[in-house]
């Protein structure tokens, strides 16, 4: 084994661990919803490439109503799917959607893009 | 589990503070039913949870205009629209976009490609400046880079920040790593010379693979919208203007958002029916097929009801407004087919787990295979075949046909149901339907038409049967008894001549007398007759006898104290039973009846229809222990009810289908809800289902069987043994293509028709 191989080898590993931890072991946005005077659960959500917060803390029995603005025009973010909640939403570029639901039972529930690829989840308290 | 309550917004009107909101919300909450409700002063809305079986949107609204607020009618349905013309309006835009980034990167990659292989001419090789070609072809690629492949790095770079990673964050690494090797070959070719490396530039392969994606993606984005083309339609239906009736009497053309519940409205041949409604004058033959798939114009009369965006045919008519926006039953089979795309099916989870770790881990394979190769490879050539493999791995690897074997498939069929009347709630009810092997039916309603007949009409010798069945309907036509419509029912049919009774007197429990062309005329049961001291004679008794074993109701008619006729009166078979049936068994399904009537009728109408089994006097409340029996046989078990009585033996069946006509609270229990009267529905439910899943599994299969060979042959893993390459470009034309298959497979499902008689 040469130096280049060495070294190759070493960035590989080290590269591979990196990926590894983070996309799937660091620290994620977490968001509480704010409460509005009426008891709605408010949350704003960015669509870039992803959800940002990404994981968005509600308590259970009050309605909630999640704002996504999508800031992109790439087709991958075009849809935003809840199928814990039946919801399944076109969101159009540049512009925010609203989506209100009533989370019954405490647990996490994601959501995602149309593919499955960009992720969020809601947890209910 | 489905959930047992429901959830209803109402948009609120004339609160002024923060208290009238807590006083709404009080007089919501404290209404029968209601779970509970939270109004939001800002927005004006009131969020309401409760119990359908309890409350109504209508006594909700009642309560808050009892605290003394208004509710304002919502037209979200024609909202929903605008907003779906804006959503479809931007992307065709971004489809029109997508197409111009696809030609440029086309136009260039035709360039390039030949180019690039100029080398395979090495006369013309020794006339060219190796570096000056190299120069020409950075700049024939830039442009493909970054115009017509930027959205996959600005898409990767985003989804990074966010620790996602998605389908671009391949393209974007994969062809990043080509480009940057191939800058460097060409900026400071001696560096590589040194240390003897041949400076290649892979520009061709980075043009071409962006090229190719884009081709798959404008493919995908044409096939995709097809998918929801179904709902799209649906929503298209709704007529635009309705033709109202001022107070005045004077006819106005009013937009459909305008037109308020109480309104009359006249609709004329050819026209659209503007929103549901009551007929109040007029008759005509409207053609529901959009609604209930049925394809024949159903008979409308006064009092009958009407329904938005069905067609009217022959007659003209005026109806009164009993439903707008979103509480018509366009609107609602919108929402229920929205929310059943929106599900998700449980043969999907798998999928799901994989695309959430695929590209991170396709990311490592691909950073080890460089690894390997370039530790294992020759030393001379290890750095570019470590790249082309490292390249190829990431571009063959495809997340989006796992992401979109399911979704679309679930989407092309829902879409598909409704057309045929047949209303899918989610996904699960798909999966559920697709594993029975049981129908339960329950016989009224579903089997039977649910409503009595006149299936015999007997008069006694010497008797004209057409005049006996004038005199009979004279005095039917007063009555209001079900049997006596029947009756009414039949005469018209047979065109009797309408003449008039008087001196019509209900007998409570017997029947009914008149009289008719000054004759005393009774109809009624066997006691109304013997009341009378009116004795039949033995052939009347007979042939009432034989009626009586054939399980039907006998209707005695007498003359001036004398019997002269009977009239037999059944809930019949409808005429599709008995071939729906046999399509069932015929798809390898036991249909099981169960009914309330005593063991000889109903083994006669089995028989009548083919059944082997059933279960005669079955309770109401015994129905969903019938289906817990056949479950507890290791059966999968469809219930067909369309009864408030049903509700639970839907709920408890593995799927439970509703029938058309049937109760708000059966449908709430049902997965699948029939909009047609016709047992053909439960057919073309479960033959659909069966089609979609099988598609489903299909389309799950080829993506993760296309992955898990794709990526290895990518790898290199048949180099040892073959020598076999796969070229990066022959890896993105497998992954363009393999996302377009799926869909292409999940669109065939459009082509699905019920069976036809």
């Amino acid at each position: 084994m040469d130096i280049a191989e060495i070294i190759v080898t070493l960035t590989g590993v080290a590269l591979s661990g990196f990926v590894i931890w983070y996309f799937f072991f660091s620290a994620r946005q977490t968001a509480s919803a704010v409460s509005s005077s009426s008891g709605v659960q408010e949350v704003d959500i960015t669509v870039k490439g992803g959800y940002s917060p990404d994981v968005i803390e509600v308590e259970r029995g009050k309605p909630v109503q999640l704002s996504f603005y999508r800031d992109e025009e790439n087709s991958c973010s075009e849809e935003l799917l809840m199928p814990d909640f039946s919801i399944r939403r076109d969101l159009p570029a540049f512009k925010t959607t609203l989506v209100e639901l009533l989370p019954q039972q405490p647990g996490t529930f994601p959501f995602t893009c149309g593919m499955g690829m960009l992720r969020g989840s809601l947890v209910v308290k | 589990m489905e959930p047992t309550t429901k959830t209803e917004t109402l948009d609120i009107e004339g609160m002024t503070c923060a208290s009238c909101a807590s006083f709404v919300e009080k007089s919501l909450t404290r209404t029968p039913g209601v779970q509970r409700a939270v109004v939001n002063f800002a927005t004006e809305k009131a969020t309401v949870d409760y119990v359908p079986t309890q409350a109504t949107p209508a006594t909700l609204k009642e309560a808050v205009v009892n605290a003394g607020y208004g509710v304002t009618e919502r037209a979200p349905d024609t909202s929903a629209a605008d907003r779906q013309a804006e959503i479809d309006q931007q992307k065709a835009l971004a489809y029109q976009k997508l197409k111009r980034r696809f030609w440029v990167a086309t136009a260039l990659a035709v360039v390039i490609m030949p180019l690039s292989m100029l080398m395979l001419w090495p006369a013309l090789m020794a006339r060219i400046n190796m570096q000056w070609l190299n120069y020409g072809l950075l700049v024939l690629t830039l442009p493909v880079l970054f115009y017509s492949g930027r959205e996959f790095f600005t898409s990767a770079w985003n989804g990074f920040k966010h620790r996602a990673a998605n389908m671009d964050t391949l393209i974007a690494v994969g062809t990043g790593a080509a480009f940057l090797y191939s800058l460097a070959a060409t900026v400071a070719p001696d560096w590589f010379m040194r240390r003897g490396l041949m400076p290649e530039v892979y520009y061709d392969t980075t043009a071409t693979i962006i090229a190719l994606i884009l081709l798959g993606k404008v493919l995908e984005l044409r096939a995709k919208t097809q998918t929801s083309a179904a709902i799209k339609a649906l929503m298209g239906l709704q007529a635009k203007t309705a033709r109202v009736v001022r107070p005045g009497g004077q006819e106005v053309d009013v937009p459909i958002e305008q037109v308020q519940l109480g309104d009359l409205v006249v609709v004329r041949p050819g026209e659209k029916v503007a929103t549901d409604g009551l007929i109040e004058e007029g008759h005509s033959a409207v053609d529901e097929a959009m609604l209930t798939g049925e394809s024949l114009p159903v008979e409308k009369k006064t009092g009958d009801p009407v329904f938005g965006a069905t067609l009217n045919k022959t007659g003209s008519f005026r109806f009164r407004v009993t439903k707008v926006g979103a509480d018509t039953m366009l609107a609602q089979i919108v929402k229920l087919v929205e929310d059943a795309q929106g599900s998700r099916a449980p043969i999907q989870r798998l999928a799901d787990k994989v695309s959430a770790i695929f590209v991170p881990t396709v990311v490592v394979i691909a950073i080890l295979t460089f690894v390997l190769w370039f530790d294992l490879a020759p030393v001379e050539a290890r750095l570019p075949l470590a790249l082309v493999n490292f390249v190829a791995v990431l571009i063959i690897a495809c997340p989006c046909a796992l992401g979109l074997a399911t979704p679309t498939a679930i989407m092309v069929s829902t879409g598909k149901g409704a057309e045929h009347g047949v209303l899918i709630r989610n996904a699960e009810a798909l999966e559920k339907a697709y594993k029975v092997n049981t129908v339960l039916l329950d016989k009224t309603g579903t089997i039977t038409r649910g409503e009595p007949a006149v299936t015999d009409f007997v008069p006694a010798d010497g008797q004209d049967a057409g005049q006996l069945l004038q005199v009979v309907a004279a005095v039917e036509r007063q009555s209001e008894h079900p049997l006596a419509e029947a009756v009414v029912r039949y005469a018209d049919a047979q065109q009797a001549t309408v003449i008039s009774a008087t001196g019509f007197q209900a007998i409570e429990g017997k029947g009914a007398q008149a009289s008719v062309n000054g004759q005393a005329v009774l109809i009624g049961n066997a006691r109304l007759l013997a009341d009378a001291d009116i004795t039949l004679s033995p052939a009347v008794r007979r042939q009432a006898e034989e009626l009586l074993t054939q399980a039907k109701t006998v209707l005695y008619v007498a003359i001036n104290k004398q019997a002269v006729g009977l009239i037999g009166v059944a809930d019949t078979v409808r005429e599709s039973s008995a071939v729906a049936i046999k399509r069932l068994q015929a798809m390898g399904i036991e249909v099981v009846m169960m009914t309330g009537d005593n063991p000889q009728t109903a083994a006669q109408v089995a028989g009548q229809v083919g059944i082997k089994r059933f279960f005669a006097e079955v309770l109401p409340s015994g129905k969903a222990g019938k289906v817990k029996e056949l479950q507890a046989e290791g059966r999968t078990v469809a219930m067909v009810g369309d009864g408030i009585n049903d509700a639970p033996a839907l709920a408890q069946a593995d799927i439970g289908l509703a029938m058309g006509g049937g109760t708000d609270v059966a449908m709430e229990a049902a997965g699948i809800t029939l909009m047609r009267s016709d047992l053909n529905g439960v057919v073309t439910a479960i033959d659909l289902s069966r089609q979609t899943i099988r598609t489903i599994k299909q389309n799950l299969f080829f993506a993760f069987i296309y992955n898990t060979l794709g990526i290895p042959i990518a790898a290199g893993l048949l180099y040892p043994f073959f020598g076999l390459l796969l070229s990066p470009m022959l890896a993105a034309a497998a992954m363009a293509l393999s996302s377009v298959s799926v869909l292409t497979n999940s669109l065939r499902l459009r082509g699905f028709s019920p069976v036809k008689n």
